[in-house]
This record gives structure tokens, C-alpha cells and sequence, in this order.
């Protein structure tokens, strides 16, 4: 069975290659340097103050205990950065401020009220432990629903005394409401994407430095993005940016929790400015968990329409969206619910609306692109899910009714109904070879028996389109930075090279796969490109790693400056071969003479040529620099299909098998993109089955710790079965699309749909995530009671 | 996070050990395997002032059968259980539970005794004392006692152990080539407390009968806790999918357990009630025993 | 308080607190940054050592003093010079890491389970894998690294 559809790897090509990681060798070593690992002379330890309240006046802060503690060199409260102008910084998109350390008040449980400065970790957490805080504890609100009645205004700091954030909508809504009352079947659902944490395992930290007189400050910082950073703590402390150095090093995993800026980086900055000493700050679990970005928390209503026969006429998608006490997304400026246009998929919706509002809460500040383009895994949740119930009201296969309602091929690049235009894709290919694969036919004969001996077997299906890869300059800003990225490439004379980028790897292999665009475009031996991110210093400028846009983005600025270097090396190989430039043509990673056989010259020759023989009248060396502003995202999509049983004395779901056809375009280390479709899979298990940051009715963050915002181990996670379909961005240099969201994007539908399906005979139609023992034990109880009342309706529910 | 500071007493012998209790009283603890102590220390929830560490007392992580009974000394961790032959044939209940308790890592430090000491709600090593009828033998100034399992837990986080005592050793009855037994547990990943727990053990008769059974649930309760009454539906019975249900109603009917994270209320009843049926069904399998009707 | 650790081979003799957790022992006293720290809760396995050579430890969860007198073995003890543990090949070889942060504690994991158990089988090492978290690899290629290594290390079967 053809399962591809790329080209022929020659042997020489670097693209295509699994080539083992060149990151590895230091981290099999235990000699990554992670930001906890850097110590300088003089470093002193921050801990932070936290406030046990949801919502509580500060009626006052008294540090003599805490400075009177041994070792203690500082306490910085909130009151003290107000009076250096560091009070509060612009969150995100810039549209709101988010204090540093709590002013006045404090809005969310574990909020930062004061950070103690001492010469070791124990010590300063020891006096955090003294800082005398007055509190007067205030009435919680801990849901958007009660939110949005402004019955207390949680944020009277701001102007518009209202909890209400924004409005925002896309599409046409009359046209859209019109065509869901014409619709001769419909489903009118609410569906909830459970608030998340990315949680990657090394926390968020900071070495701040500001010692040695040079009025230069280094930053040591847990980010994705340090270029951004930069500018933003330039714009905020007011220091000029040639004085500020950002210095990402290893990172232990991001998933989108180390865009943003946070209060202990402000905090600790500020501490080694006043002390003139570096003061480093490593977040514990709990702060990471609790304060550092969330996900997700989106409530949303879905109704769909379709003709009796299954053809779909109109899509409608409206959320209430709880942003907690700050209004801190990490979405572009002009994207306030980030990519959530998306909401329409795989399928050719002839019209669909979107509506959304956004609100204040009691609780931490967030809304962070969890291995995650912008709000896109919600909007995949959401349309997959729809579509399931949707089949499941029609009585037709989730497959079949997919297929019938898929864009087609012929269709693309095609522009989706909210504002998309789709670049590439083939989903009956995908969806087809799926089935095929995992052998759907059979599994539905399976459960057909197993249903009738009165077991729960599901099947589900998620076939999602992302996008990813913002982007475009004419749309996507972080406050009004355009989100290019960039590529400076220099070949050393004897024909090795380093490239530099403004993205920012966390584990996603960079140095290997940058290498390889390199090598590829130049025909040079990938293991001598060595590839250097995460230093503001050399790197040049650049947006970051995060909602996959390394490789649309980055990746393109790489082969575009390659192809810069190519174009010199090209005159340099004229000069050099003694003939005209337009007869010399680049064939085979070599540079010919046309029409002469034998007359050629390697990169490698040239590039010692530019140095030693360069072209008279011309610039030496061979390097060049790339801004690359991508002319469209991205759109990668896949067919995921999940097989469970499900106990239904205990509630218990073992995903017995996943299969995950992906098609990223063209994929330049199949290796690393399995790795990344096995890891994004894995956060997508945990996030239906486990992964929740909950709070009670008071406020409390009921997850604040590993004990029980659960990951999900090596003996609950699944086998992954995986492969690929290709079908490159007809826009992108190497037609390459991101891949490492994909799958936390488009599997936690699976499962839920897969879930749902076993149980869709009792006549549940939908749980929520995440699908614990309780929740799934619970639906099939009640379920049972609906179908053993008299008068019973169809089926029943449980959220 | 890190500890509070406090005084570190390694202790070479138990004499010295039970010294070091006497003198610094309430402020003192036990470091044994330290799984459940060192992670509270760092959350500040556990603040002593001393620690008295008995790993370098020498011999005491025995794990022997004499007198009729498995001796666990208060050295002996989880992983030397889950790894001995010895107790994968004959003593099934442990097993099963030796391969449960928290994750892989932490039973290569973890102790039975330390955790029957700690005496969490949601503990294993308790139910499976229970269960078993164990006994633990605990050491003080006064002189050595043997404190049965139903004595010696007494509350959440509160055993019979007293302020300058401490536990030497746990003894699980040997079992006949006639007894067997189970250990369901709940949880919702590697690494969690239970959220709902059983362990059973049984003893046939020539007969085919009933002639012992142990049956208790956990995280239904401020501690460990035996079913009585479905000790007594089993003693005596001839085993059936009827007597197995009945046993495990009273499971279900005794568990009291907090809802959490982990679920709530009604669901960890139901649960210990399934748990307790698998539980049996699993040993009465183990027992060779034939399809129940 | 005055411990006496080797710590891969090397004697380091260290005033510590007692409670100075072995993990930071490490790191800030012996300048071993290869183990790492990823929670307050002994959850997460990143920070996995192996005392006297048999027992894997979440050296987060041992303070310091009480490693006095044994042998610890780090990441940074599994190779001989230049040439690496075949773990740590296999873990190279099979794209068994992403962002290196939980590596070192799953390679001593590993390193001890093969010590107790030269060929586990796939289910075995999910187990004995069961107390070390990894957000990137949804650890399949992990799994695989443990039986190529398992695999190099056992004695090669003799042809009858």
C-alpha cells in the first residue's frame, strides 16, 4: 500500500534524512546547560511570597522579621516597584497590565506578593515564611459565568468597570443563524476545553545579572522567545536594548509556557539591579503550576447543521472564555482568541460564525499557546467533537460523514469561510489511508460482536487541519513587532558553517534539522553546520519557537539565506571555473559549467575560494542574512484514529491502540518528526484523560503539584503507531508545515469520540475532559437511569 | 522547596535510635525510607527538628520467615518485597501489592513498616496488614510489645506507636499452600495514593469451604479498615458469585471515604465494593478454584 | 555537618546542612549539574542517581548526610572518557530524548534496572520506567533505547 507520496531520496540528500540529533551527545552526558546549572560569583537566591487568597486586600506588608533573618539581603513588595515605575508590566498583546507583585490587592490564589532576596535558596525561602502580610480576604469570583453578571468587579484598576474583557467575531452571523434554522438536522452542544498547564519539566527560572559596572544587563532566561523579551524588558525598565543581553540556554521543554514574561523574572531582575549582583530565581513546582501560564479554559457552545442526507450547511461556535485575573494570552495583537478561525476544519462549511467573550476571574493569568498555534487546539476539540455528534444524531459513520463533508483536494489553496486560506491538502488520502490501516472495517465488525455480549469497545476519529506558522507581517504582530523570523548563515573557508536564528529550540532539534536545510541547500555536510540559538547578543532578530512556527517560519528564512549564499557562491564558481555566470548552473550540489562535462566545482572549493581567490570587484567571504515574512501560514493536517475499551463496573478506558497518520509536508528528519507526533501525542492522552488545573468554588487551585496535576507515565501512556501522507506548502521554501502541535491538537478528539463512541449504545453523547474513572463511571450510570426511566428522553449527559 | 533546618542524628544501633526519641521527644522522627516524610518536609507540612535516621542501623532491612510468619524489618523496603521469589509463590496479597505502591523509584527507598507508620488514609501497606493479619512489634524504654494490626492503627497519620517508641518489625502469617489472596487498587496514574483499595485473603478448606478470611478497603476512611461483615458471610461459605456479592456489599456499605480529586463519594463506595468482589475472585482463582456460579 | 560522598569514583568530603537534599549536594557541592530537579514532590524522576551501584534514588528526596559514606553514580559517571555507556548510544541512536531535562534520570533508572534485570521486555520497562516523567518523547523511543541497550550489554547467546 502506498502510504507516501514524497520523491525518491537520493542518497546525498540532507532533507529527508534521519539523522541523529546533534543536540544528543552534551545531553546523554548530563552536560546541557540549563539555566538552574549557571552560578556566578556572588549569585544570591530569590523566593517569592505568595498570597493564600483568591481575592484579598493588602492592608499592609511588614518585612523587619524577614530581613532579620541570616543570609536575607532584600524584600521587594509590590509598593517598591511602584515607586521604581516597575509596578505593573503590559501583558502579552499589550491590551491589558498585569501587575508584578501584588499592589493593593491580591486577585488570584498564589499570587506574587513579595520576593526575598538571601545568599541561598533555603535561607530566603526561610524568611518568605516570615513576611508578615495583612490580609483581608474579598469575595471570589471563580467562574466566567458568574463573572460576566458584574456583580463585583474584580479589576477596579481598569477604566470599564466590567468583568468583560473583549467581544470578538468572524464570519456571517445572519447568514450563518438562517442556515442552521434551515437545517433539516442539527446539534446544539456545549462543549468545554478544561483549563490546562503546559507543565514542561524544567521549571521557569532566571539568572539576572547586573553586576560588574558595565550598566549591561544579562539575562539567564527559561524563554522561547528572547529576542521578544528583550525588546519588551527595554520598553518596560526603560534600559537601552545594546545594554540588555538575553541568554536562552537549554531549555528542559516549553509547550508554550516560557513566552511570556513573568512577575519572578521582573522581580529578580529588579533585585540584582538595586544589589548589583546576580540573583537567580528557579520557579518550585507549585509556582509553576499555579501563577506561570495556563491553557485553554474555553466554554463553548457548538451547533451545526447539515442536510438529512448529511451534507453540513452552517457552523456556529460560541465561547465564553475565562482569562483569570489578568488578561495575559499569549495570542497575537490582532488575533485577541488567537487562530480559533479555524474552528471550521477539514470541511467545506458553505457559511459559519464565531463569536466569543472574554472574561475576568479570580484566578492565575494565561491563556498560553499549549503546544499549540493560537487557540487552535480548542477549535480542533470543538469541530471534531461536533462532527462525532453530529454522525452519532445522524445515525451515519463518524468516517463516512466525514468524508462526505471534507474539502476535496481539487479545492485548495482553499479559502475557508472565516478567513483562511488553506494552502495544501489531501484529507480523503489521509482519512483513506487510516482506515485502511488500522483496519477500520474489521474493528467496527469487532465492536458489532462486543456489543452484542455487552462490552464497551469505541473507535474515534479526529481528521483536523491546523494552522501554524503566524506569520504573514500584514497580520500577525506581538505588540507591533511583525512575526517574521530570520536566518544569518556564514560558511568558513574550508566549506563549514554556522547558522544562527532568532527561534529558540526547547527539545525540537534545531541543530540537526537547520543543519540539514543548510547542507541541503548547499551541499555540505550537515555534521559541519553548527547551529547556535538563544543569544540576543549574536543570534539575529527573531520571534521564537512556539505554535509551530520554527520550521514554516524560521525554516524558510534558513533555506532563503542558504539560497542568498548560493546565488554569491555562484559568481565566486564563475570566477573561479573562468566562466560566464550565466552558464554556471547549480546541479547535483555542485556548480557546472552548461555544455561542459567535467567542469565543476564544489561548495566546499568555493567557499575557500571566497576567501582566497574571491571575485575581483567584489565583497570577500561568503555569508548572508535572511528576514523571512512568510507570505501565508501553514495548514497541516492528519487522520487520527483511536481504539479503547472501556470498563464500565470502573470506569477505566485503555486506549488499546492509536493510529496517527500525519501529513506535515515535506518532512526534512522523519525521525525527529515521529518524536514529535509520539510527544505531542502523549500531552494530547494526558489533556483527555488526566491533565486538569481545577479550582473549587472559593478560588482554590485544587492541582497544585504533581501529586495531582497528573502526567501521565510510561506504563498509562500508549503504543503509537504512526505514518505520514505528503502534501508540501506550495508557498513555503522547502514546502515544509509545522508538525510539533499536530497531535496535541488533533488527538484528544479521538479520544473523547473514541470514548463516547463505546458507550454511544447506553446513549451518552458526550463527557468532558478529562475523562477520569469518576466522570466515565458516572456517565454510565446515568445513562443506565435515564434508559430505565419511564420516561426517558434520548439518552443523557453528564459534564 | 526545601526543608526547615534540623538536627540529623544517624543512628547505629536501636538502643541508640530509641535514645535519641527519648531525648528529643515530640521534635524527633523516624528516617526510614523517607518517601513520604522528605516530600512533606520540603512542602513544609512536616517540620521535626530532629531527624533520627535508622538506615545505618545494620540488619535491620531483613526480610525472613520464621515462626510461622514473614518478618519485615523496619529497614526492609518495598522493591526487596516486590523482588524476593519467596513471596511471588506463597504470599500473593504482598506481592500484588509490593508492585503497586507508589512508583518504581521511590519502592527502591520506601519501608513496609515506615509506611504502615505513616499511616496514610490512602496508604496500601495497611490494608494489606489488615488483611493478612499482621502484627507489628514496637520497641520503647518500657521494652518490646507485639501490637496486632487492628490495634496498631489507630487513626489518619496516628498508630499505636508512642512518643519515644518505634517499630522494629512487621510479621505476616505464613499462608498455607491453601491460602491466597489479592490486592485491587485504584489509582488514577503510577505514582498516585489509592483511590480506592482491597486486599483480600483466603484459606480453604479440605472441604472446599471458607475456614479464614481477611477482607479490607482503603481510602474509604481515616484509616485502613477490615470488613467485618464480610469476613463473616465468607467464614464458613462455600464460595459463589452470591457470597462474593455479599461480601463486597459490605465493603460498599462501610466505606467512608472524602471526596477529592480522585473522585467522589458514591463512586470510591461503589468502587470498594468492586474492588473487594475482584479481589476475591482473583484469589478464589489464584486457589484454583473452578468457575463460581 | 562533615560527609564524606564518592560520587563516580571521586571522593568529595563537603560541610553540608542536613537538610541540603542530595539532589543540590550534587549539583552546587560537586558541581555535577547532570541531575536535575523538576518538582517538590518526588513525582517527577528527573533528578534519579544510583546509590551503591543497585538502588536508583530520586536524589530529591535524600538529603545529603545520609549518602555519607556511600557511592553515588551520576550521568556523568556512566561513560568511560570518550566512549559512552551503551545507553546512553542507545538513547542517541534511538531519538530516546527531545529536551534532555529528564534524560539523566531516565538513563540511571534505566542503568539500574539492567543491573537487576539485563533483558526486560517491553512491559517490564514501561514499569521499571513507571517513576520517571518525560513531557517530550511519550517515551516509545525510550523504551526502545532500554532493550538496543539490553540488548548490547547481555552476553551474546552462544551458537549451539
Amino acid at each position: 500500500m502506498a502510504m507516501t507520496t514524497d520523491p525518491p531520496v537520493q542518497e546525498r540528500h540532507a532533507i529527508g534524512q534521519s539523522l541523529k540529533r546533534k543536540e544528543d551527545p552534551r545531553f546523554i552526558r548530563g552536560a546541557g546547560r540549563y539555566v538552574d546549572d549557571i552560578v556566578l560569583p556572588g549569585m544570591l537566591y530569590m523566593a517569592l511570597v505568595h498570597s493564600p487568597y483568591p481575592h484579598a486586600r493588602i492592608n499592609g506588608i511588614d518585612k523587619t522579621a524577614a530581613l532579620a533573618m541570616p543570609g536575607v539581603k532584600a524584600v521587594i513588595t509590590g509598593e517598591d516597584l511602584v515607586n521604581a515605575g516597575l509596578g505593573w508590566i503590559p501583558t502579552f498583546h499589550g491590551y491589558d497590565k498585569q501587575m508584578v507583585l501584588a499592589v493593593g490587592k491580591a486577585v488570584y490564589q498564589y499570587q506574587e506578593v513579595a520576593g526575598v532576596i538571601a545568599t541561598s535558596r533555603e535561607a530566603a525561602l526561610d524568611a518568605a515564611e516570615v513576611v508578615d502580610v495583612d490580609y483581608e480576604p474579598l469575595e471570589v469570583i471563580a467562574d466566567p459565568f458568574v463573572s460576566m453578571r458584574d456583580t463585583l468587579i474584580i479589576r477596579d484598576d481598569r477604566e470599564n468597570k466590567t468583568n468583560h474583557i473583549y467581544h470578538w467575531e468572524v464570519g456571517d452571523r445572519d447568514k450563518t443563524d438562517a442556515a442552521l434554522a434551515a437545517s433539516e438536522v442539527q446539534i446544539d452542544e456545549r462543549i468545554e476545553f478544561q483549563r490546562v498547564h503546559p507543565a514542561p519539566l524544567e521549571p521557569c527560572g532566571i539568572v539576572a545579572d547586573m553586576s560588574g559596572g558595565t550598566g549591561r544587563l544579562t539575562m539567564y532566561l527559561t524563554s522561547q522567545a528572547p529576542h521578544a523579551h528583550r525588546t519588551v524588558v527595554s520598553m518596560v525598565t526603560g534600559i537601552p536594548e545594546d545594554k540588555i543581553r538575553i541568554v536562552s540556554p537549554d531549555i528542559g521543554g516549553g509547550f508554550g509556557n516560557k513566552v511570556p514574561v513573568y512577575p519572578g523574572y521582573v522581580v529578580a531582575t529588579a533585585a540584582s539591579v538595586i544589589l548589583g549582583v546576580p540573583v537567580k530565581w528557579i520557579e518550585t513546582r507549585t509556582e509553576n503550576l499555579t501563577c506561570s501560564g495556563f491553557a485553554r479554559d474555553y466554554h463553548m457552545r457548538v451547533q451545526i447543521g447539515a442536510t438529512a442526507a448529511g451534507n453540513i450547511t452552517a457552523l456556529k461556535v460560541t465561547t465564553v472564555a475565562d482569562h483569570g485575573a489578568f488578561d495575559a494570552v499569549a495570542d497575537p495583537s490582532k488575533y485577541p482568541a488567537g487562530l480559533f478561525g479555524i474552528v471550521t476544519g477539514s470541511y467545506d462549511f458553505p457559511t459559519a460564525f464565531t463569536e466569543l467573550d472574554a472574561y475576568f476571574t479570580n484566578k492565575a493569568p494565561g491563556g498560553v499557546a499549549y503546544r499549540c498555534s493560537f487557540r487552535v487546539t480548542e477549535a480542533s476539540y470543538a469541530i471534531e467533537r461536533g462532527m462525532d455528534m453530529l454522525a452519532q444524531r445522524l445515525g451515519m459513520d463518524a468516517a463516512e460523514f466525514r468524508l462526505l463533508n471534507f474539502v476535496k483536494k481539487v479545492q485548495f489553496p482553499y479559502p475557508s469561510p472565516l478567513g483562511f486560506v488553506y494552502d495544501s491538502g489531501d484529507y480523503h488520502l489521509t482519512l483513506r489511508n487510516a482506515l485502511d490501516k488500522i483496519g477500520y472495517k474489521e474493528l467496527r465488525a469487532e465492536q458489532a460482536e462486543k456489543r452484542a455480549r455487552g462490552e464497551y469497545m469505541g473507535i474515534g476519529i479526529s481528521t483536523f487541519t491546523e494552522a501554524v506558522g503566524a506569520g504573514p507581517s500584514k497580520l500577525f504582530d506581538i505588540m507591533g513587532i511583525k512575526m517574521f523570523d530570520s536566518a544569518e548563515i556564514r560558511i568558513h573557508p574550508t566549506g563549514s558553517g554556522i547558522v544562527r536564528t532568532g527561534a529558540r529550540h526547547q527539545g525540537q532539534g534545531h541543530e540537526t534539522t537547520w543543519a540539514q536545510i543548510v547542507a541541503e541547500e548547499l551541499g555540505l555536510d550537515p555534521q559541519n553546520i553548527l547551529v547556535e540559538e538563544g543569544d540576543t547578543d549574536t543570534a539575529p532578530y527573531g520571534l521564537g519557537t512556539y505554535a509551530s512556527r520554527s520550521t514554516p517560519v524560521a525554516g524558510g528564512a534558513i533555506a532563503l539565506a542558504a539560497r542568498k549564499v548560493r546565488e554569491k557562491a555562484k559568481k565566486i564558481a564563475a570566477h573561479v571555473l573562468e566562466a560566464s555566470e550565466d552558464d554556471i548552473e547549480w546541479e547535483d550540489y555542485k556548480f557546472k559549467v552548461t555544455g561542459v562535462p567535467g567542469k565543476s566545482i564544489t561548495m566546499k572549493e568555493v567557499a575557500f575560494a571566497a576567501y582566497t581567490n574571491p571575485t575581483p570587484g567584489s565583497e570577500p567571504g561568503l555569508e548572508a542574512t535572511f528576514y523571512y515574512d512568510p507570505p501565508n501560514m501553514t495548514f497541516p493536517h492528519g487522520a487520527y484514529i483511536a481504539v479503547v475499551d472501556v470498563d464500565a463496573e470502573t470506569g477505566y478506558t485503555k486506549v488499546r491502540r492509536f493510529l496517527a497518520i500525519d501529513d506535515c509536508g515535506t518532512i526534512i528528519n522523519p525521525m525527529i518528526v515521529e518524536g514529535q507526533i509520539h510527544g505531542g501525542l502523549t500531552e494530547g492522552f494526558a489533556i483527555a484523560f488526566m491533565q486538569e488545573i481545577r479550582f473549587d468554588a472559593a478560588g482554590n487551585n485544587l492541582n497544585t503539584n504533581f501529586t495531582e496535576y497528573l502526567i501521565p507515565t510510561s506504563l498509562e501512556t500508549p503504543h503509537w503507531e504512526t505514518d505520514k501522507t505528503v502534501t508540501p506548502s506550495p508557498h513555503h521554501p522547502i514546502g515544509a508545515k509545522g508538525v510539533g502541535e499536530s497531535p496535541n491538537v488533533g488527538s484528544p478528539a479521538a479520544f473523547v469520540n473514541a470514548v463516547v463512541d463505546a458507550l454511544a449504545p447506553l446513549g451518552v453523547k458526550h463527557i468532558e475532559m478529562p475523562l477520569t474513572r469518576a466522570k466515565v463511571w458516572h456517565a454510565i450510570k446515568d445513562a443506565r437511569a435515564a434508559a430505565s426511566a419511564p420516561l426517558a428522553q434520548n439518552g443523557a449527559t453528564h459534564a | 522547596m526545601f526543608p526547615a533546618a534540623f538536627d540529623y542524628l544517624p543512628a547505629h544501633s536501636v538502643d541508640e535510635a530509641l535514645a535519641a526519641l527519648l531525648k528529643h521527644g515530640a521534635d524527633a522522627r523516624i528516617l526510614a525510607g523517607g518517601q513520604s516524610l522528605i516530600p512533606a518536609m520540603r512542602f513544609r507540612l512536616a517540620r521535626p527538628t530532629v531527624l533520627v535516621d535508622i538506615n545505618p542501623i545494620a540488619g535491620l532491612a531483613y526480610l525472613r520467615e520464621e515462626n510461622g510468619a514473614l518478618l519485615m524489618g523496619a529497614g526492609a523496603r518495598d522493591f526487596a518485597v516486590e523482588v524476593a521469589p519467596f513471596i511471588k509463590e506463597r504470599y500473593h496479597l504482598i506481592f500484588d501489592a509490593a508492585a503497586v505502591v507508589a512508583d518504581p523509584i521511590v519502592r527502591q527507598s520506601g519501608t513496609i513498616v515506615g509506611s504502615l507508620c505513616h499511616n496514610d488514609p490512602a496508604g496500601d501497606w495497611g490494608v494489606v496488614a489488615l488483611a493478612a493479619r499482621a502484627e507489628v512489634v514496637v520497641r520503647g524504654n518500657a521494652g518490646t510489645r507485639v501490637v496486632p494490626i487492628d490495634d496498631f492503627l489507630i487513626d489518619s497519620f496516628t498508630t499505636a506507636v508512642g512518643e519515644g517508641e518505634m517499630a522494629l518489625e512487621a510479621r505476616f502469617p505464613t499462608p498455607n499452600e491453601r491460602t491466597s489472596g489479592s490486592y485491587q487498587k485504584i489509582e488514577r496514574k503510577v505514582g498516585d495514593f489509592a483511590t480506592a483499595a482491597a486486599g483480600v485473603q483466603l484459606t480453604l478448606s479440605a472441604d472446599g469451604t471458607i475456614a479464614a478470611a481477611g477482607v479490607a478497603i482503603g481510602a474509604a476512611g481515616p484509616t485502613a479498615k477490615r470488613v467485618v461483615e464480610a469476613e463473616k458471610i465468607l467464614l464458613g461459605a462455600r464460595p459463589s458469585i452470591a457470597v462474593l456479592r455479599a461480601a463486597a456489599a459490605e465493603a460498599k456499605e462501610i466505606s467512608d471515604p472524602i471526596a477529592d480529586t480522585r473522585g467522589d463519594i458514591e463512586f470510591k463506595r461503589e468502587m470498594a465494593g468492586v474492588l473487594v468482589y475482584r479481589g476475591l475472585l482473583a484469589t478464589l482463582k489464584r486457589l484454583q478454584q473452578g468457575e463460581l456460579h | 555537618m562533615i560527609i564524606r560522598v564518592t560520587v563516580n569514583g571521586t571522593e568529595f568530603v563537603r560541610d553540608v546542612e542536613p537538610r541540603t537534599l542530595l539532589a543540590y549536594f550534587l549539583r552546587e557541592h560537586c558541581g555535577l549539574t547532570g541531575t536535575h530537579v523538576g518538582c517538590d514532590s518526588s513525582s517527577c524522576g528527573v533528578c534519579v542517581v544510583a546509590i551503591d551501584g543497585d538502588r536508583a534514588v530520586k536524589s530529591c528526596t535524600m538529603f545529603a548526610v545520609q549518602a555519607d559514606g556511600h557511592e553515588i553514580t551520576t550521568v556523568e559517571g556512566l561513560a568511560q572518557g570518550a566512549a559512552l555507556h551503551p545507553l546512553q548510544q542507545a538513547f542517541w541512536d534511538c531519538h530516546g530524548l527531545q529536551c534532555g531535562y529528564c534524560t539523566p534520570g531516565m538513563l540511571m533508572a534505566s542503568y539500574v534496572l539492567l543491573k537487576h534485570h539485563p533483558n526486560p521486555s517491553e512491559p517490564e520497562i514501561r514499569e521499571a520506567l513507571a517513576g520517571n516523567l518525560c513531557r517530550c518523547t511519550g517515551y516509545q523511543n525510550i523504551i526502545t533505547s532500554v532493550q538496543q541497550a539490553a540488548a548490547e550489554m547481555s552476553p551474546q547467546p552462544v551458537e549451539a
